[in-house]
């Protein structure tokens, strides 16, 4: 019973939040390494992007909320997500329009496109809070559990409850189905095809006939739609506020460069890697501890190794080794 | 026709300031070999890459089939029949063996199936590597598919700089032979080569270059017969 009652805990408080975390990181990793192996340059405007799209999905189930419509135990942005995508590929052709073709043209040094979107995302930064403000914004509608803490308590006669929010099996479900979608786009159509090529070897892309242009505007519609998704996800399972999306993109950089910078499967590896670190770390055990350990055993303190404050110390931590140690990231990857 | 199938006359330009090339000129018949050698730093490859227009030329003009390409970029001479093998870098690494072959046709949208086929045909190993990532392949076997790629558009010619670097003998004469089965086909081909020899031997005309110019023309056979080449080029 206390062994069943450890893992219960374990999955609830660490395996089934790291899982859904790690699926929001991967999604935001496999944009920003898209960006790396196609534009050759890290986003730092990837977060801020999140935000964006996920604000315009916010707005939108706002209107939709006002206006009646609703997807039953579903959340009423899973209906404005379409919209939030559209805004934001139209945001990312506008910006690639007005900042990085001109230094595209320049054949500027990857560094300069760094700084530049630096500037995007200041840019970015101002205007989601212009619109929606600086606070907590609450959006998530519909059924909020799938398995609630006294269904599974009564179901099971475990004193441990596990708990499945309708948000962390929509993450899943959702990055699954993403991740699916991108795959079979690379590896399957010849669009996917010449994506993949143009990353692997620019020249000989262009001796193939291989547009670049048509390139980078398909690879900007598919990281608008992955950055929104990912930040719509991260927002029904959290909540919206636009300094956490900034902050954000410190974890999504680490995923993309521990998988390997410029590969996608790197960057789903990454994503949960970094998850797991984060939530294991900042994890208090004292509770599993107590079930598993013989009488007498059980631990005073939290045997929390890192305050929840320091939690992207851990990304900072994995980067670092992984820098020191792997520069190209766990899975061939690009060196940075 | 009294014309050649291509040609790049007196070709005169650089990559900067300074010219490489002065007045230089190649042609190649209908599936024909033609092949450039010379010393190194004799703008072999530089005259290669001017008539596929990755250099602007300050004098001359190249001719395809009639067609004055000398204003066209690379990429629309890619399109107007012209097949480019650089000399490295000239796979995908991370694309499979078949995607490789995909992407040489990129520009094509009828049916690329049978000219897939003959390039297997050609390249038989490739037909058994072909889910294969091109950058596990040995080195003879990535030139196959560098030179199965280009040959994916269905090119009238065929450039090919210095194929064989890099590879050991026997997969040399085993890619030669290729490029003559190649060019029976009705392509033409152009190509620069450091095994000077061997080349020549397999050459319908052949181009010394020195500094940029053009020292010795004449067809494959005479060039190894003549004595000035073979002291000067060929090591007696």
């Amino acid at each position: 019973m206390d062994l069943l009652n450890a893992i219960v805990a374990v999955l609830n408080y660490v395996f089934i939040p790291a899982a859904s975390y790690g699926a929001q990181l991967a999604l935001g990793a496999l944009g920003v390494t898209l960006i790396y192996g196609i534009l050759r340059f890290s986003n730092f405007a990837h977060g801020d992007t999140m935000a964006f799209g996920a604000m315009v999905t916010i707005l939108v189930t706002w209107g939709l909320q006002a206006a009646g419509v609703s997807l039953g135990p579903l959340p009423t942005a899973l209906l404005a997500l379409p919209f939030g995508i559209a805004a934001t590929i139209l945001l990312v052709l506008l910006t690639d329009r007005a900042v990085y073709r001109f230094y595209r043209r320049q054949k500027a040094a990857p560094v300069v496109f760094v700084i530049a979107s630096m500037g995007v995302m200041f840019v970015l930064n101002g205007i989601v809070r212009f619109i929606i403000g600086v606070n907590d914004q609450n959006f998530s509608d519909g059924e909020r559990f799938i398995i609630s803490a006294r269904t599974f308590k009564t179901m099971t006669g475990l004193n441990e409850a596990l708990v499945l929010k309708t948000s962390q099996a929509l993450t899943l479900v959702t990055a699954g189905i993403a991740v699916a979608l991108l795959f079979w786009f690379l590896n399957r159509t010849r669009t996917g095809k010449s994506m993949r090529a143009y990353s692997d070897n620019e020249d000989l892309a262009l001796l193939s006939g291989i547009n670049p242009e048509r390139v980078v505007i398909y690879t900007w519609m598919i990281v608008a739609a992955l950055a929104t998704t990912a930040g719509v996800l991260y927002g029904l399972d959290k909540s919206f506020k636009p300094f956490t999306y900034f902050q954000l993109l410190l974890p999504i950089f680490a995923s993309a460069i521990v998988g390997g910078l410029g590969n996608p499967l790197g960057a789903i590896a990454g994503g949960f890697l970094i998850a797991f670190s984060e939530i294991g770390v900042v994890y208090a055990w004292k509770k599993v501890l107590g079930y598993l350990a013989p009488e007498g055993w059980e631990p005073d303190g939290l045997v929390q190794l890192l305050s929840t404050d320091y939690k992207f110390a851990v990304s900072f931590a994995i980067l670092i080794i992984v820098l020191l140690f792997k520069p190209t990231g766990l899975f061939k990857g690009k060196s940075v | 026709m009294s014309q050649p199938f291509l040609i790049g006359e007196a070709m005169t330009g650089g990559y900067g300031a300074t010219d490489i090339l002065h007045d230089c000129t190649v042609a190649v018949e209908k599936g024909q070999i033609a092949v450039i050698v010379g010393p190194n730093g004799a703008g072999k490859s530089t005259a290669m890459k001017a008539v596929f227009g990755m250099l602007t030329l300050r004098k001359g003009r190249v001719v395809l089939d009639g067609q004055d390409i000398t204003g066209l970029s690379p990429q629309d001479r890619v399109a107007a029949g012209m097949g480019f093998v650089p000399q490295t870098n000239n796979v995908f690494v991370s694309l499979s063996v078949e995607e490789n072959l995909e992407m040489g046709a990129f520009l094509r949208h009828d049916d690329i199936r049978p000219t897939l086929e003959q390039v297997y045909h050609l390249f038989p190993v490739l037909r058994d590597k072909r889910r294969q990532a091109a950058g596990e392949l040995s080195g003879g076997q990535r030139q196959q598919v560098a030179v199965g790629r280009a040959l994916m558009t269905q090119p009238k010619l065929l450039m090919l700089d210095e194929p064989t670097a890099g590879v050991s003998p026997i997969v040399m004469d085993e890619l030669f032979d290729r490029i003559i089965e190649v060019a029976r086909t009705g392509i033409s081909i152009l190509m620069v080569e450091q095994n000077a020899r061997q080349a020549l031997e397999i050459a319908d005309q052949g181009y010394v270059l020195v500094q940029g110019a053009n020292a010795y023309t004449g067809s494959g056979q005479d060039l190894l017969a003549n004595p000035e080449v073979r002291r000067s080029f060929l090591g007696g």
